[in-house]
């Protein structure tokens, strides 16, 4: 493999793991945001059975 | 200000079909790239990181004009959306001003044989341009969330436009010119088939740009929404 090549590859690669990363980023939130969804749900649930 | 809008139904639902559409673009730049487009007889290999770092350059302007944008529309309407979609498209520019300095950086080694240098102009503005937006986040999260933070964020965001137009017509202006200036006055300095590949990266970039600002917009306004039923239902 020629300089030229690692240089081409490392700034793809630089490119592909930044897009990587906020992705795996969105899918915490995403994950935070369910479980969020998902307290909210019990507690209008036990609001609801209280009266 | 007024309330924030909840997400649209018919623009979240959309937001499959454009992150479908950045993968594709951004799968079919890369055979470009690679497959499609001539190596250049001056630089080589190396000329192929062309194709990704200038669609992502013009992304990142494109991004900061979109965000003083909404942030105009922010101080003239008075709607709070406004404040949320300038401060993503901001994020979404200082993303790709990142992802600029790195695969700039990483082709001016390959090129130049330097990874940096201070005396061109055109990095140093770009760099600015770049220091000046990170600094648009130290500024926002030391204000208390309300109407004060908008405008204020408003404003700077509005200030840094100014700095897209410097930086980017001194890559053309300058005089010691190592930085290469592909698109001139006579068009663009390439084959058909670079200049195809450079067309289709581009479109590549900004929708992708487009997906993440419209996924992120998503998170955040869900976010806000959770936050507001919350504190509904424990009041």
């Amino acid at each position: 493999v020629s300089a030229g090549e690692k240089y081409v590859a490392a700034a793809y690669g630089v490119v592909f793991v930044a897009v990587l990363v906020y992705v795996a980023i969105i899918a915490a939130k995403l994950a935070r945001l369910e479980r969020e969804t998902a307290e909210l749900a019990e507690l209008a649930r036990r609001r609801d059975a209280g009266g | 200000l007024s309330t924030s809008s909840p997400n649209n139904p018919r623009s979240a639902s959309r937001v499959p079909l454009v992150a479908a559409a950045a993968a594709g673009l951004v799968g079919l730049a890369i055979v470009f790239a690679f497959f499609v487009a001539p190596e250049d007889a001056d630089q080589g290999i190396s000329q192929r990181i062309f194709y990704f770092h200038v669609p992502i350059a013009l992304t990142a302007y494109a991004c900061f004009g979109w965000g003083a944008l909404k942030a105009l529309l922010l101080l003239w309407r008075r709607e709070e959306r406004y404040d949320l979609e300038s401060y993503v498209a901001v994020h979404q520019g200082t993303i790709f001003g990142a992802l600029t300095l790195l695969t700039g950086s990483i082709w001016a080694k390959a090129s130049w044989g330097h990874w940096w240098l201070w005396e061109e102009d055109q990095l140093v503005l770009f760099l600015v341009l770049f220091l000046f937006y990170s600094a648009y986040f130290m500024l926002r999260f030391s204000i208390e969330e309300g109407p004060r933070r908008a405008n204020i964020s408003a404003v700077y965001a509005l200030f840094g436009v100014v700095l897209v137009p410097v930086s980017f017509l001194a890559i053309r202006l300058a005089e010691n010119v190592i930085h290469p200036t592909v698109f001139t006055r006579d068009g663009p300095q390439m084959t058909g088939t670079m200049f195809l590949t450079f067309c289709i990266a581009w479109l590549a970039m900004s929708v992708l740009a487009y997906a993440l600002y419209r996924v992120e917009l998503l998170g955040k306004r869900l976010d806000a929404n959770l936050r507001e039923l919350r504190e509904a239902l424990t009041s």
